[in-house]
């Protein structure tokens, strides 16, 4: 395997939950397609933002990734090794950290912040007891905890620094790829800013590699080398950064961009905005052809019966059967 | 005369550990048709500033002093209980952070709906429906007429709120206070609720408070901004002078902080240590553990007052009014 190989590989993944009715005797009454069909790879150190509304599938796309969720077809390929069918917690997945928006839930209240480091290093026989203190003493230097605080228990930090511990924990176990769901979104806009620059100082430092699910998009633009658009269940949009967030193709993602507010009072009363009609469609039922058609302005009657394929288009894929009209 | 105009309110939490001043001193003023941008990070105080003025906080704990807050005249802080029902929900509307525990879950929203009109006004069940029915359709609900009748729980979180909003202006208030009312919601339901706010206020040139900690929401919505910090009113400016020229040290930091104001991957400013425990006294001014511009002098004495440093901006550091920090734009 050459260094240029992707890190993480997703081929056409799909994960999909039946809904049932009834208590004993169980009845199918439909089917949620979560993750529908999402091919991607990971470069070695790089960042892929996940954006989307809520619903769309990130985090399960997230969790079928770390193995939280089985996968209903597809593939997980991880340092070129076929993954999809281990266990959460065994050795093959060790290299793939998760952490998670709710820092509080992630944490256990009765482990100290020490123990909670030294726990992993344990189970995994990742040091020999007695190195065991100085790695946990490096751990929290990393993600600026000082070293005084490791007595303390959770409910004693603020939301940011339960956080950095989380980021602690899930470093304790030298993954190359951190999976991050939503890991400011519950945090202060003051306290999200020693987030991304801790995440971003990991990258760079640590050479790690890193799936960063948002929904603000300008943080996800900061940190991310390249983005990927999700809807209902699919990727509509895979670019640079740049190029999706700053030239948006899809008109999902047009609209997405349009829609956010910028903390700039002039740009923001001139603007043209471009207000989506409805609310996403569910998942449980879900248009026909091109997902997004129920709402696109530019909706043709093929748009009803074909699914646009993800394809190559002005330096990024789309998935969108018009795009080179609409541009 | 201002449509409302408070002055010196105080807010105290009177609780088993202590007294918590969750809100003070905060003074301030609105004109009809205004909107006012209320910001600053979760717990300064902004949900309590608005609940205090609606003496909607449950006493004890909470004992709401101040010299006044006058909404059209009338005293809010001193009113009846008769006088603030008649204003509640008739002159002021409001929208709360979560819908689903503003929502009763037992009631149809058409009930929920004309509720307010059956009280404050001589209507007949007929018309107040048919209002209730062009209010829904006005806040963007598809196929309202059938919708009328449902329950909350039938329907997603971007609808109960937009139903909230309803609720909220369905009487036709002079004054909505909107308390995050975006911050659960995707970007493209926010964008819809946003155009929603600012449509239905031109037609019915209503004042808004609108409570929110994201910059960018404020800065297209609001034509003057306060900021709160550790219960008090640190700065507050209309919103161009506010985002152009920040003055206090606390603004300019959560300017700094924030990606959408940052070139692309450059370090983000961050603030040191946390708000201050407001169940203890502080001396002199309460950003002062966290400033990279403190002194000695800001600790001590009395809380820097929110002075005048220019038309329609006022703030409450004592080292920007000496001239001894720069702004952005003078660097
Ligand atoms: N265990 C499950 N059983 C049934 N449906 C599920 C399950 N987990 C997720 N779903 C459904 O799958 C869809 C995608 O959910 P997911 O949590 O991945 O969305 P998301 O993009 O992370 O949203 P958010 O931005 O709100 O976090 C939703 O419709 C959700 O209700
Ligand atoms: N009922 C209460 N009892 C005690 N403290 C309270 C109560 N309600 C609010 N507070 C405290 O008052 C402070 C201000 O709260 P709030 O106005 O809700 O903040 P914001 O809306 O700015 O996030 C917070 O520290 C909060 O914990
Ligand atoms: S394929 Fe059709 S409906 Fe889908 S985004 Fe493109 S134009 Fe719109
Ligand atoms: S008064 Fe002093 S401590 Fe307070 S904001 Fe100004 S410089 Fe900072
Ligand atoms: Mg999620
Ligand atoms: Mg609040």
């Amino acid at each position: 395997m050459s260094s240029s190989d992707p890190i993480l590989e997703l081929r056409d993944l799909r994960t999909h939950f039946p809904m049932e009715r009834g208590l004993l005797f169980k009845q199918l009454t439909g089917t949620v397609k979560a993750v529908d069909g999402v091919s991607l790879s990971l470069a070695r150190g790089e960042v892929l933002g996940l954006v989307g509304e809520s619903g769309c599938g990130k985090s399960t796309l997230a969790r079928t990734i770390m193995g939280l969720a089985p996968a209903t077809s597809g593939s997980v390929w991880l340092e070129g090794v076929n993954i999809t069918a281990a266990p959460a917690t065994g050795e093959a997945r060790r290299a793939l950290q998760m952490v998670f928006q709710d820092p509080f839930a992630s944490l256990n209240p009765r482990l100290s912040v020490g123990e909670a480091l030294a726990e992993p290093l344990r189970v995994h026989r990742l040091r020999p007891a007695a190195e065991i203190p100085a790695r946990v003493a490096e751990l929290a230097a990393l993600v600026g905890i000082p070293a005084r605080s490791l007595g303390k228990y959770p409910h004693e930090f603020s939301g940011g620094q339960r956080q950095r511990i989380a980021i602690a924990r899930a470093l304790a176990l030298e993954p190359r790829i951190i999976v991050a769901d939503e890991p400011v979104s519950a945090l202060d806009v003051s306290i999200q800013a020693q987030i991304l620059n801790l995440l971003a100082k990991l990258v760079r430092e640590l050479g790690l590699s890193l799936v960063f699910i948002a929904h603000d998009l300008s943080v996800v633009k900061h940190l991310s080398d390249r983005v990927a658009v999700m809807y209902l269940g699919r990727i509509v949009e895979l670019g640079s950064a740049a190029d999706v967030i700053e030239r948006p193709q899809h008109p999902y993602t047009r609209a997405l961009v349009s829609a956010v507010p910028r903390p700039d009072p002039d740009g923001e009363r001139a603007r043209q905005r471009i207000v989506l009609a409805g609310d996403p469609p569910s998942p449980l039922n879900p248009p026909s052809g091109c997902p997004f058609h129920p709402r696109c302005a530019y909706a043709l009657d093929s748009c009803k019966t074909t699914v646009p394929p993800l394809a190559p288009y002005a330096g990024r894929e789309v998935a969108c059967l018009r795009v080179a009209e609409i541009s | 005369m201002h449509l409302l105009d408070v002055s010196e309110l105080h807010t105290r939490f009177h609780t088993r550990s202590g007294v918590f001043r969750a809100v003070t001193n905060v003074s301030f003023s609105l004109e009809r048709g205004e909107t006012l941008g209320l910001v600053g990070e979760s717990g300064s105080g902004k949900s309590v500033t608005c609940a205090s003025l609606l003496r909607l906080l449950p006493s004890p704990p909470a004992r709401i002093e101040g010299n006044y807050a006058r909404f059209d005249g009338v005293d809010l802080l001193r009113a009846s209980d008769a006088e603030l029902r008649a204003i509640r929900g008739k002159r002021i509307g409001m929208i709360f952070q979560d819908p689903m525990t503003s929502l009763n879950p037992y009631m149809r929203i058409s009930e929920q709906l004309i509720e307010p009109l059956l009280i404050h006004e001589k209507i007949s069940r007929r018309d107040a429906l048919a209002r209730a029915l062009a209010m829904l359709e006005s806040v963007g609900i598809n196929d309202a007429a059938r919708r009328l009748h449902s329950y909350p729980h039938e329907f997603s979180g971007g609808m109960r709120q937009r139903v909230m909003i309803a609720m909220a202006l369905i009487a036709r208030p002079e004054l909505l206070i909107a308390d995050e009312p975006t911050t659960a919601l995707d970007v493209t339901v926010q964008a819809q609720i946003l155009e929603l706010i600012k449509k239905l206020q031109r037609e019915l040139g209503m004042a808004v408070i609108f409570i929110s900690h994201d910059l960018g929401v404020v800065s297209g919505l609001c034509d003057r901004v306060m900021v709160m910090y550790a219960g008090r009113i640190v700065e507050t400016a209309d919103v161009r002078s506010l985002f152009k020229s920040p003055q206090h040290p606390y603004t300019r930091a959560l300017q700094r902080s924030i990606p959408a104001l940052q070139a692309k991957g450059t370090e983000l400013y961050t603030l040191p240590g946390l708000p201050p425990d407001l169940s203890k006294p502080i001396a002199g001014c309460s950003f002062a553990e966290r400033c990279e511009f403190a002194t000695a002098a800001c600790r001590t004495g009395e809380s820097p007052a929110v002075l005048a440093s220019a038309p329609a901006h006022a703030h409450a550091c004592l080292r920007a009014h000496a001239g001894e920090i720069l702004t952005a734009n003078e660097h």
